[in-house]
């Protein structure tokens, strides 16, 4: 039984733009799957109907085992200048009214979990891209979800700084396993990360085919330079073309 | 010391010499230009009559800046939580601040007995706007991610509000505070000047009126050089107070740091 059950999804908006041109798609428990995809064609909007943050237009989202608890990583860190790393990811606890030792102590669980220990009072100004990017990472994570939706996290960071951070957050997926679904326009990214990648065509959006990444985890620098790797990009890049051409 | 301090001042010395040079070779009369040591020690002798008018001045100034604060927070408040009252009272806020006070003082004047809340209302019609204003484009200008998260997490309108859309705004409110802050005084004394000329008020602006119907040129001056200490002390008054409240995280406190 899958986590939810994508069906039809069209997303129209009020100026007339149509995100999404019926997209279909299971997505399973405890899998890393990444939606790939040029740049407009939908892929944020899916996620943001996938957080529930808006409503399909047409089609239907199932889920089979019930809403799950979410977390959201968006393109930019969007920290709360104002407040600490520990201030920004205690946050969902406290919108959730935990009292404020317990809240901190799991936020600074979750922000040694991404490698930030000893930053819980920097301010986000303090704090490089990565280093914020990590921040954002903890705060969705933070509340333990079932299902992590991620949307081109990673896109502003250099190339050093982005392949650390995908490590990374696969090492935190193999520890808890929760369901992630990964945004991304680069194909190596999405190749390297996932289990299973949904390659979508341009405005209007759609699935237009999958491909299925068998690699075994943990995943290392070892697999990011192998011809199987070199290959299953290959393979990825040459339905991205075809996804753009259709 | 840096620049910063010594150029000003060094400027400033230069000016007040020139001045005192210019006075004193061509033989100006006090009635027509005091030089500045003249009007130093009428700053002195006059202090008795001038430190009362002061106080009274400033009295309304801040006054009129608190009212500002409280109305033009709550109005922005309201704005931000109902388009609608947004709509139907935001051109009218326009129009109370495009208006001249000095057209509509002396019909505040009228209308009101007491002279004092006259006198508060025209400097806080003056000070609110840009509290207002600011305020309001500060509450909007917040990140639309971070109101998606609040709302992934079900944070309450009022949550939101509190945990979010204030502290997103306070840059935004204390730029218009510092602005405000000048214009109440300009507004209280505006106002002292028009309420002055019916002989029925007792600030700073009314020893002006009175020393120069008296000719007594030299008091005007040093009241002059009050209300501008004043403004001067307003502002720095109101930059400290968002410089604490800001330095911790906000770019335009950090000037110094790069």
């Amino acid at each position: 039984m899958p986590l939810v059950r994508v069906r039809d999804v069209s997303q129209v908006f009020a100026n007339g733009v149509q995100a999404l041109g019926g997209v279909s798609l299971d997505i399973g428990v405890g899998e890393f799957l990444s939606v790939l995809g040029p740049s407009g064609c939908g892929k944020s909007t899916l996620l943001r109907l996938l957080a529930g943050l808006a409503e399909p237009t047409a089609g239907t989202i199932d889920w089979p085992q019930g809403r799950p608890d979410l977390g959201f990583v968006f393109q930019e860190p969007t920290l709360m200048p104002w407040t600490t790393a520990l201030g920004n990811v205690a946050l969902p606890l406290k919108l959730r009214g935990q009292a404020r030792s317990e809240r901190e102590a799991r936020a600074a669980e979750a922000l040694a979990g991404v490698g930030l220990a000893g930053f819980e009072k920097s301010f986000p100004r303090e704090l490089s891209g990565g280093m914020k990017m990590r921040v954002s990472i903890a705060r969705a994570l933070v509340t333990e979800p079932k299902l992590l939706l991620m949307d081109e996290p990673f896109a502003a960071l250099d190339e050093i700084t982005r392949r650390k951070l995908n490590t990374d957050l696969l090492a935190l997926w193999e520890r808890t396993r929760f369901t992630a679904v990964f945004v991304t326009h680069s194909v190596f990214e999405s190749v390297f990360l996932s289990q299973r990648i949904a390659v979508m065509s341009a405005r209007p959006g759609r699935v237009r085919s999958e491909l299925a990444i068998s690699a075994p985890y943990p995943r290392t620098e070892t697999f990011g330079t192998s011809a199987d790797y070199a290959a299953l990009c290959r393979l990825a890049s040459a339905q991205l073309s075809d996804a753009m051409a259709a | 010391m840096s620049a910063r301090f010594i150029a000003p001042v060094l400027m400033g010395i230069f000016m007040l010499v020139l001045w005192e040079g210019l006075v004193r070779a061509m033989a100006i009369p006090p009635y027509i230009l005091p030089g500045p040591i003249l009007v130093a020690k009428t700053l002195v002798s006059d202090w008795g009559t001038l430190w009362p008018a002061l106080v009274v001045t400033l009295t309304i100034t801040l006054q009129a800046l608190l009212a500002a604060v409280l109305v033009g927070g709550a109005l922005a408040l309201l704005f931000s939580l109902s388009r609608w009252i947004e709509l139907s009272l935001f051109p009218y806020a326009i129009i109370l601040q495009v208006t001249p006070i000095v057209a509509i003082a002396p019909l505040i004047i009228a209308w009101v007995d007491d002279v004092d809340v006259s006198l508060l209302i025209c400097a806080w019609l003056v000070a609110f706007f840009p509290i207002l204003s600011n305020t309001v484009l500060g509450l909007r200008s917040v990140d639309r991610n971070l109101l998606d998260l609040f709302e992934l997490y079900g944070a309450s309108r009022w949550r939101t509000l509190l945990e979010l859309r204030l502290p997103a705004a306070l840059p935004y409110f204390l730029g218009g505070l510092r602005i405000s802050g000048g214009l109440a005084l300009i507004g209280a004394v505006v106002a002292e000047f028009v309420a002055g000329s019916g002989g029925r008020a007792s600030g700073l602006a009314y020893r002006i009126l009175e020393s120069g119907y008296q000719l007594k040129i030299p008091r005007m001056f040093a009241a002059l050089v009050l209300i501008s200490a004043a403004g001067i002390a307003i502002y720095l008054l109101l930059s400290l107070i968002s410089h604490l409240l800001l330095r911790r995280w906000h770019e335009s406190a950090l000037g110094e740091e790069r």
